[in-house]
């Protein structure tokens, strides 16, 4: 039986109760939102801390709402929550790609947005999604809130731009006229981990990409948000010419491992033609009206 | 720490320690064993018990952070003599071999049923990917799940009459 070492437990009412408990407790506390993440890890007691601060009775991080231009998301929205939600569809049919595949339907009932980006595993399927959508983080602490690119956010494997005694409380999806998005998965088995994943975001300008992201998951730390690959794209009319040189940049800028989803050599292979699919598709869906892809098989 | 947690319809209070897992509180603790244990890593399902009314897996969620919510078990679902049109499917289509990944499967079809009282196959399918039967091949537990949908209706009597496959 897996058990996780002895803490304390503390139920947070409000964001700044939350806020004192991680001052107060510092490099020993942690907060637990879903812990679908953290409780595995504690219970292998790859994680051991001393003081968890619970944050699943803060409703006001629970929330989908659209604030100008932009799509801002609660930390604490569950997985289920942003697969079910029509609004994150009908701009970002990315997400919806990588909800239906994220893990399982018990599991997308605890796990959060903001656990999934907080946890920073390189495999995280919303991270490279977020990554693509070149999101912004709101981080809040004593001193207030401040607002992060995704390209700052996440700093390494396992490590975010969250400082002790803060917490994420928001994730901001920029909505721009003209954009498409797709992510595209190989799992093992249903529910599982990528062996390597691929999302694209871009707008079509006059015929030409711009706005370009494009984020891959499981294949090492750093390709998050592939620089070299939104480079090429920008200003260039799509071709299956360019997705086949932007497939092959992909596949050079990462750092995949051998392990049990896959060899690097395979992972890499993937790398390429899931950002080669995951483009065709962001490109078709950016010249369609908003809200038809749901209609897509 | 005290805690208070409603387990099928009654409110149970225990003394437990944070690192307590749901699965220990309702089995050791309520001795609730229809909610089985298996991998202890969130992979199998077959800890999923009902909490707010949807699937969740019970090894990966603390007693304490199940303390002021609704858990709903296996025990539950019969009505005293009465069972729940899920588990008379699962008789009816032979939906259990070990009986090991049951509870859960039972579970997340109730749930399922709630929400979308005529799921397509697709939809079932998806329901119960997170959980692992190692006897059934499945098939027989979509079709339980789809003879409970066909038979919701026990209470207006127009139940199916037993044993009829289609
Ligand atoms: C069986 C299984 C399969 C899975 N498959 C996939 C998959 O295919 N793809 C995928 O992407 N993920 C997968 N996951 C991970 C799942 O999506 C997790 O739920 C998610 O990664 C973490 O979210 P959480 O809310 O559970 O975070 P928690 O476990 O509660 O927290 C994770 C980390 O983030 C920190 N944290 C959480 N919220 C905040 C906050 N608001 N501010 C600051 N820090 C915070 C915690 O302190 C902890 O360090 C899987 C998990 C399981 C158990
Ligand atoms: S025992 Fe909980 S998922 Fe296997
Ligand atoms: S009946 Fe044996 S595991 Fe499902």
């Amino acid at each position: 039986m897996q058990v996780p070492a002895s803490f304390d437990y503390q139920r947070a009412e409000s964001v700044d109760e939350a806020l004192e408990l991680l001052r107060r407790y510092g490099e020993e506390a942690r907060v637990v939102a879903g812990g679908h993440s953290l409780l595995p890890m504690m219970k292998l007691r790859l994680a051991a801390p001393e003081v968890l601060v619970d944050i699943n009775d803060l409703h006001e991080l629970d929330h989908i709402v659209l604030v100008g231009d932009e799509l801002r998301v609660g930390a604490l929205t569950r997985h289920r929550t942003l697969l079910e939600s029509e609004l994150v569809g009908r701009y970002f049919p990315i997400v919806h790609d990588a909800e239906k595949v994220i893990a399982d339907p018990p599991v997308r009932n605890r796990g959060t947005i903001g656990g999934s980006l907080c946890q920073a595993d390189p495999s995280e399927d919303l991270s490279a999604v977020c990554g693509a959508l070149h999101a912004h983080a709101v981080i809040r602490g004593a001193g207030g809130e401040r607002i992060v690119s995704m390209a700052d956010f996440h700093q390494g494997p396992y490590e975010t731009a969250v400082g002790v005694g803060e917490m994420l409380t928001e994730v901001r999806l920029p909505v721009l006229p003209g954009a498409g998005s797709a992510y595209e998965k190989v799992e093992r088995k249903a529910g599982d981990w990528a062996v390597a994943a691929a999302g694209v975001a871009l707008t079509l300008r006059e015929g030409r990409i711009a706005d370009a992201g494009v984020g891959l998951a499981a294949v090492g730390a750093g390709a998050l948000n592939l620089h070299a690959v939104q480079t090429l794209l920008n200003g260039s009319e799509p071709s299956e010419a360019l997705y086949e040189e932007a497939g092959r940049v992909a596949s050079d800028s990462c750092s995949p491992v051998t392990d049990g989803r896959g060899s690097a050599e395979y992972k890499r292979h993937l790398a390429g033609e899931l950002t080669r699919r995951a483009l065709r598709r962001a490109v078709a869906r950016a010249g369609r009206p908003i809200g038809s892809t749901a209609r897509e098989a | 720490m005290r805690i208070t947690v409603n387990v099928n319809g009654d409110d149970h209070t225990r003394e437990v320690e944070p690192r307590h897992l749901l699965v220990r509180f309702l089995r050791d603790d309520l001795e609730l064993t229809g909610t089985h244990w298996g991998c202890d890593t969130s992979n199998c399902g077959t800890c999923v018990v009902l909490m707010d009314g949807e699937p969740v897996k019970s090894c990966t969620v603390l007693a304490v952070m199940a303390a002021g919510h609704e858990i709903r078990t296996v025990e539950d679902l019969a009505d005293g003599d009465q069972l729940d049109p899920v588990q008379q499917g699962f008789i009816e289509q032979h939906g259990l071999q070990c009986g090991f990944c049951t509870p859960g499967m039972m579970l997340t079809g109730r749930a399922l049923l709630d929400r979308n009282p005529d799921p397509s196959e697709q939809e079932i399918r998806e329901a119960i990917s997170g959980q692992l039967c190692r006897c059934t091949g499945y098939l027989n537990i979509v079709k339980s799940i789809q003879w409970a949908a066909r038979n919701r209706a026990e209470a207006d009597g127009v139940t199916e009459t037993a044993g009829s496959q289609t």
